[in-house]
């Protein structure tokens, strides 16, 4: 762990094995939709630095223009047209990340920016999973959490690829625990509550947990260090804040999962809880 | 009673598992020059001494060139309260008063006295042992050590007779031989050599204090100085047989940097000195352990501090040891004296390599804060400069953060600082900052964090300096105004009072009257 590029470097590495699931599941949908989004992403940044007078070299190596343009590849449903991809990663990079000022300068997830214009642009395109090795086009579980729901056979494999790999990376200290604790943790324990209060209306925790894009959120796109808080005490309540958010949002949002949002809506938060939370050796007022 | 880390510690020590937050492991380098004992330096013919070696203000040459002086005769006096003399480290003759290059960055010269030194080895009289030193006072033990121009030496040189003065009541006094940068060893050595010297400055540094408790700390990477002051404690205790202080060794553990003041009083009393504050805040003054050596030989031989020991060592060295040195020795007697450069030297810093600095040459004499000189070679520079990165922006990955002695957030005072947000700076604790490079080395974006803390805290206090001034003269400025207008007031009364028709017509009758 001694540069930016070795860090990014681990974070596609642990991904290979979530790769491998979705694409045993869903066919090589990910495969395409990562090409697209990667180049995409490339030609994206190397014409913005090109555009604000950058070198190109060292922020194009350092990949984290291909970690973004990954993260929202596994985002994606598998089967969308082109297009989607190279849209959503245009606006990561431009928007969210280069007008901000490029690696480390933006204050939001760029992943989950271009996401979520997509999911508000594009709704149909956006919401067409096929179930797990049929091909077939079907709503995503999450389309019915508010009914009593089961998780199809084989999300729960991704979701544990990607636990693998987000353990890994807290193996390697590429992350830090706190935040992915917190952010399942606090997920666990309110969907616990309502489920015991009303199983009938609220979906179990294993399903909040092993379902949707939880695990992917927990380990790698709430841990993105530049839009995460990062004090001691300021990672729980980010990490917190997403956990609790994720559920508001499944429940009680248009939308079939908040992950997107979750994520955002916290990246706003992350500044005030570094400036308030500060540990005390960092705080002379 | 010794205390190793694992082990259970009685009321009032540290809570088990205390210790400072973050740090760092470095490669020791410390067996090249612990191998061999400390050599007992050279007597140079000329010996520089600058007038400017401690914190506080320069001392003042109470000596004329041509005088002779004796060994151990003050050269200079203390001016103020935070100064220290300094004294004749060998008999000889004052040739000149003037400014020389000095060990600093700057390269700048400062006043200096040159002695030429003479065989004669004559001692002064003016200083007197005490070997009954608890029949002093605390105030005279003060003025002893004052007057043999003592200083804190382990590298901040600040004059140690102003911490023995606490306004404050003090319960524990910590001794610090943690010696935690790399490639340093003078304290590992003294310690090794003269433990009984520690272990009785450590008594007389209590009783200058009216403190019952002492512990010293050294790193557990110490294992022969350890065992000397285990020995040293041991026989104190059986030859003082009383009870009246309380002598403790700590083994801490060996990561940089340990023997910040701080980050020790942190391991070993589990206390925390607030933001801004002293370790006198929280009852502790913390000492060097060559200091409570050179105090034991101010009060015990009557012995001023003239020398001290300095590591020579560094890759370029050809016999790397530690030398027992006079002040004002050139730096290169002593690298001759350690049979010079084996390769050829890119730079010598003095210091070690984290918080170390580079001398302008190594024609610049021995100062009371010296404490290593590093000879770095060229092939090992080239690799240091090699290694250095591109910087590449900041991605708040807490590395350093994480590794921070001083608990603060790098990432954000980066950020502050990057923004000239200096209320934000100081709101978060910037003048915490130690300056020890932990978060420099740990950074995946090769970012010179330690570079640009020092940066802020020039800002804002040159800041201040001009807030000060301003604000001062504003005040000038109105009490002169005001002045004025009180002037003209008194000056239209009196010619008011002078129109007066009462006034003149009395005066035309006083004039009328006398006739």
């Amino acid at each position: 762990m001694n540069d930016v590029q070795a860090l990014m470097t681990k974070v596609l590495v642990a991904l290979i094995p979530a790769g491998a699931i979705h694409v045993w599941l869903f066919g090589p949908g990910l495969l395409i939709n990562c090409t697209i989004a990667v180049a995409a992403a490339l030609a994206a940044e190397a014409l913005m630095l090109k555009l604000r007078g950058r070198p190109l070299v060292p922020a194009l190596l350092d990949l984290s223009a291909p970690v973004t343009a990954v993260l929202l590849a596994f985002a994606l449903p598998p089967l969308v047209p082109w297009w989607i991809p190279v849209v959503g990663t245009l606006f990561a990079i431009v928007v969210a990340k280069q007008l901000y000022g490029g690696i480390g300068f933006n204050l939001f997830n760029p992943a989950m920016a271009g996401y979520v214009v997509l999911l508000i642009s594009f709704p149909i395109e956006m919401t067409r999973w096929p179930g797990p090795f049929d091909g077939v086009t079907a709503a995503t579980p999450l389309d019915q959490v508010n009914e009593v729901a089961t998780i199809a056979g084989g999300w729960e494999w991704l979701s544990l690829a990607v636990l693998a790999g987000g353990l890994w990376l807290l193996s390697q200290r590429v992350i830090r625990w706190p935040i992915p604790v917190a952010v399942l943790g606090s997920l666990t324990v309110i969907a616990t509550v309502f489920w015991l209060l009303d199983p009938g209306r609220f979906a179990s925790p294993a399903f909040h947990l092993a379902g949707g894009a939880t695990m992917l959120c927990a380990f790698f796109i709430a841990t993105d260090p530049v839009t995460a808080a990062t004090t001691p005490r300021g990672r729980i309540v980010y990490g917190v804040g997403i956990g609790t958010l994720i559920w508001v949002l499944r429940n009680f949002s248009v939308y079939p999962d908040g992950v997107a949002f979750a994520v955002l809506l916290m990246n706003m938060a992350a500044p005030a809880l570094d400036h308030f939370l500060r540990p005390r050796g960092a705080d002379a007022r | 009673m010794v205390h190793e880390p694992g082990k259970s510690r009685r009321k009032g020590a540290a809570p088990t598992g205390a210790r400072m937050h973050g740090g760092l492991k470095l490669e020791p380098h410390k067996a090249e020059s612990t191998r061999e004992p400390i050599l007992r330096g050279p007597r140079p013919s000329e010996l520089v001494l600058p007038l400017a070696q401690h914190m506080g203000a320069a001392a003042k040459a109470r000596v004329a060139v041509g005088d002779h002086v004796a060994r151990g005769q003050p050269l200079a006096d203390a001016d103020g309260y935070l100064s220290a003399p300094v004294h004749a480290p060998a008999s000889g003759t004052v040739v000149a008063i003037e400014p020389r290059r000095i060990a600093h960055p700057s390269g700048l010269a400062t006043p200096c006295i040159v002695l030429e030194t003479d065989a004669a080895d004559h001692d002064w009289d003016g200083l007197h042992a005490h070997p009954q030193w608890r029949d002093l006072t605390p105030e005279q033990v003060r003025t002893l050590v004052r007057d043999a121009g003592i200083v804190g030496l382990g590298g901040a040189a600040f004059p140690t007779h102003v911490k023995l003065n606490p306004a404050l009541t003090v319960d524990t006094l910590v001794l610090n031989g943690a010696e935690c940068e790399p490639y340093i060893s003078c304290d590992d050595r003294l310690m090794r050599e003269r433990a009984a010297q520690v272990v009785a400055g450590a008594e007389i540094l209590l009783h200058a204090l009216q403190a019952k408790r002492c512990v010293i700390a050294i790193e557990e990477d110490k294992p022969e100085a350890i065992a000397a002051i285990k020995t040293g404690i041991a026989a104190q205790r059986r030859r003082s047989n009383t009870s009246d202080f309380d002598l403790a060794l700590e083994v801490v553990p060996a990561i940089y940097p340990q023997g910040g003041e701080r980050q020790l009083i942190a391991t070993v009393t589990g206390r925390r000195v607030p933001s801004g504050g002293l370790p006198l805040n929280v009852g502790v003054v913390c000492h060097n352990v060559a200091t409570a050596a050179a105090v034991a030989a101010a009060v015990l031989d009557g012995e001023p501090l003239t020398r001290r020991v300095v590591t020579m060592t560094g890759d370029a060295m050809a016999a790397p040891r530690n030398v027992d040195a006079l002040y004002g020795t050139p730096v290169s007697a002593l690298i001759a004296a350690c049979g010079g450069y084996d390769a050829p030297v890119d730079r010598l810093v003095m210091g070690g390599p984290m918080m170390g600095f580079a001398l302008p040459g190594d024609d610049v004499p021995v100062v009371k804060a010296m404490n290593c000189i590093l000879a770095e070679s060229d092939a090992i520079a080239a690799q240091r400069r090699r290694s250095v990165k591109q910087v590449q922006p900041c991605i708040r990955c807490t590395a350093c953060e994480d590794a921070c002695p001083a608990e603060l957030l790098p990432q954000q005072l980066h950020w502050f600082a990057r923004a000239r947000d200096f209320d934000q700076a100081r709101d978060h604790a910037l003048f915490d900052c130690i300056e020890c490079g932990v978060c420099d080395a740990v950074c995946p974006s090769d970012i010179p964090l330690a570079a640009q803390f020092r940066w802020a805290k020039a800002e804002i206090r040159a800041r201040d300096d001009e807030r000060s001034r301003a604000e001062l003269a504003k005040h000038r400025f109105e009490a002169r105004a005001q002045r004025l207008a009180d002037e003209k007031r008194e000056r239209e009364e009196r010619l008011k009072k002078k129109q007066d028709p009462a006034a003149i017509e009395a005066a035309l009758a006083r004039v009328k009257a006398s006739r």
